[in-house]
């Protein structure tokens, strides 16, 4: 009934292109940002926010930037982790180089060197394609953490080998180190969100979206048609790779605090977002973020069936959460390929027709 | 000559062994990929998979026992037998064969007609799957695997070849497990061949890998053709698994082989087996060689985890198919 167009009739061009062309939607989409920004920090604590709501968000913003070269531009990477893994060490860089940077534009900045390794590891993208490709990848992913471990420049040649975030603040509130409140990071992530997935919905419904599209769809048509496949892939890579550094210094400075680059950031991690985008659907911004919410939800509440309510012990657990991970990924690239995403919008098309289908 | 200069023959050599390791691994992606087109990350664990039962049934253990304690309180481990190794192989490699079955009835079957980038993603899940699976049956402790193939260094090699040296030269040492390796994958290979050349099922296997549509069109089924080839691969895994699990004892980095077999892939093409067997030479050799000339003085050590990736990439610019892949032809 109050799910469709009907009525709602559009006088510019503006606004029959909107994100939401349906006024429940857009009313909806509005009612959850307010709710997010306004009630979130009052009930968030620091379970939930630890548990769920921050990796959730952090995850969200490397799912974003890995559907935009994946689901988007149709090149595979396997590389997430160790571009999660330069966007952190960038901002440990940075933040104890220069003390008197504002941690926004540290994180900023990490995603734009980021944005630049990116570039350096897509220019075998032009001659190298689908698995190989793939695979390729890998070499970013294995080359980076090799460094980050190696080099102790990168460390500030501490002993232990780990880098750790030093406290930074925004408007006088910490942000990272030990005396970080719950709602004040969280308002920071879900600020950067919210500007990262307005930014990614944009740019992919634009002129760059649509020859992302089209080097997806087919490069060689593409290309005739007069899209530069250089050009093209390489700001893939590059918006990608910005997008998923963002996500590694968050990771590292608002969440984690403290890093090992091998245990924090290893080929699990890739595999992690890569399976988001996934389950979420390839090629869609609201799929990135159900993937995220299901990859980071599910184990949480897998934990506290088997270990909470059956009371087994924690590594049986952890294997039973693997069996069922890939038990899940299987059945719904079987039942669903195109994931959380084609689910949501097969509802929503019922729902347009519900209650009176004809 | 100088002992360094022996040393190094010494590593290249040891790097031909360890590339035939990697071969070992590649050949069952390229037996898969050239039968169904798929490209299957799960085959590292389906070698972790098969050495895992192989000692799980050689010691007789019961399967899930942890989780069947878990659950009831019981305490129950094991059997209390101790299987030959002989009739322990060949119940692993039925249990492979079964595995191959339920792929093809469970997961393949559904993904017919899929993306190629689909049916990667189905066996990443696949591998996460068994890798959970394979420690919910016979637990993530470290387990030691022993068939009797001897182990340890070749003592007629090291003091048949210490004179070649100076007085602090003792020979080249190179291990057993490796020699047997070499010998296995050699048998292997050759068995693959001829029965790929002179047997009907390989000829079928050859159809398929040429063309799905016109192997289906003269009569011969798909399905059977996949769950045959699975169990290949299977094999090929059991007998990677052997080696790496002798090798190395059996647990979960095993998997991780699989992370190695990958450039060794991308350099040979995934079409090839000569290709998977050369390309595996070359990272072997290539990696030790690296690690042992540039990576160890100069770069802090450790490159052997990205060096064979960096070549397999530089290598791909020049030539994007690979050594031995086939060309590929692009049409609108």
């Amino acid at each position: 009934m109050l799910y469709r167009e009907a009525g709602d009739f559009k006088t510019t061009y503006a606004k029959d292109q909107q994100t939401f062309p349906i006024a429940f939607d857009r009313w909806g989409y509005f009612i959850m940002l307010a709710l997010a920004f306004i009630v979130g920090p009052m009930i968030i604590n620091d379970y939930w926010l630890n548990a769920v709501v921050l990796p959730f968000l952090i995850y969200a913003i490397a799912a974003l930037g890995l559907n935009i070269l994946t689901g988007y531009c149709g090149q595979v990477s396997l590389g997430t982790g160790g571009f999660m893994a330069v966007g952190a060490y960038a901002s440990y860089k940075l933040m104890t180089s220069f003390p008197d940077l504002s941690i926004i534009i540290v994180v900023l900045l990490s995603g734009g060197v980021t944005a630049l390794v990116g570039i350096l590891f897509g220019l075998p993208s032009l001659r190298i394609k689908g698995f190989y490709l793939a695979v390729a990848t890998l070499a970013a992913q294995f080359f980076l953490v090799w460094l980050f471990n190696k080099v102790p420049w990168f460390y500030n040649y501490s002993a232990s080998g780990q880098i750790s975030a030093p406290e930074r603040s925004v408007f006088g509130y910490a942000i990272s180190g030990a005396n970080a409140l719950p709602h004040v990071s969280y308002l920071f992530c879900l600020s950067f969100v919210v500007v990262l997935a307005w930014g990614a919905r944009n740019l992919t419904r634009g002129a760059n979206g649509r020859k992302w599209m089209a080097i997806r769809d087919m490069d060689i048509a593409a290309e005739i048609i007069g899209v530069d496949p250089l050009k093209t892939k390489l700001t893939a890579f590059a918006v990608s790779s910005f997008y998923i550094g963002i996500s590694g210094a968050l990771l590292f400075a608002v969440y984690l605090g403290a890093a090992e680059v091998g245990e924090a950031f290893g080929i699990t991690k890739s595999f992690l977002v890569l399976f988001m985008i996934i389950i979420g659907g390839l090629g869609s911004i609201f799929g990135s973020f159900a993937g995220a919410a299901f990859m980071v939800l599910m184990p949480v509440l897998l934990k506290n069936i088997f270990v909470g309510q059956m009371g087994w012990p924690t590594d049986l657990a952890a294997h039973m959460e693997f069996v069922i991970v890939g038990g899940l990924i299987m059945l719904f690239l079987i039942l669903e390929p195109h994931g959380l995403a084609a689910l949501w919008r097969t509802a929503k098309e019922k729902l347009r027709l519900w209650p009176f289908p004809h | 000559m100088s002992a360094n200069f022996y040393y190094g023959i010494e590593v290249f050599l040891n790097g031909l062994m360890a590339g035939v390791m990697y071969s070992l691994v590649a050949l069952g992606f390229v037996l898969i990929f050239k039968a169904s087109g798929i490209f299957n990350y799960a085959q590292g664990v389906m070698a972790l998979f098969a050495a895992l039962c192989l000692v799980g049934f050689q010691s007789g253990q019961i399967p899930f026992s942890h989780v069947i304690n878990a659950t009831f309180g019981t305490d129950i481990h094991h059997f209390g037998w101790h299987m030959p190794a002989f009739f322990a192989i060949i119940l692993t490699l039925m249990m492979m064969i079964l595995f191959a079955f339920l792929v093809e009835k469970f997961l393949l079957k559904h993904l017919v007609n899929q993306e190629p980038i689909i049916l990667f993603m189905a066996t990443i899940g696949l591998a996460y799957f068994m890798e959970g699976f394979g420690d919910l049956m016979w637990g993530s402790d470290i387990k030691k695997l022993d068939v009797g193939i001897p182990q340890g260094g070749n003592i007629w090699l090291e003091t048949n070849t210490a004179f070649l040296g100076g007085p602090d030269f003792y020979g080249f040492y190179i291990d057993n497990l490796d020699i047997w390796a070499t010998i296995f994958a050699a048998i292997l290979v050759i068995a693959l061949i001829l029965f790929s050349q002179y047997t009907k099922t390989g000829r079928a296997l050859r159809a398929v890998a040429d063309d799905h549509q016109a192997a289906l069109s003269v009569g011969i089924s798909l399905r059977t053709i996949w769950v045959i080839v699975w169990s290949i691969a299977g094999f090929v895994a059991l007998v990677a698994g052997i080696m790496w699990g002798s090798k190395s004892g059996v647990q979960f980095s095993l998997s991780l082989i699989a992370l190695k077999a990958l450039p060794v892939l991308m350099l040979g093409g995934f079409t090839s087996i000569p290709g998977a067997i050369i390309g595996g030479l070359i990272i072997g050799v290539g990696e030790k060689m690296f690690e042992f000339l540039i990576g160890a003085p100069f770069l802090g050590g450790a490159t052997e985890n990205w060096f064979a990736y960096m070549l397999a990439l530089l290598f791909l610019v020049f030539r994007p198919q690979g050594l031995f892949g086939e060309k590929i032809i692009e049409r609108v």
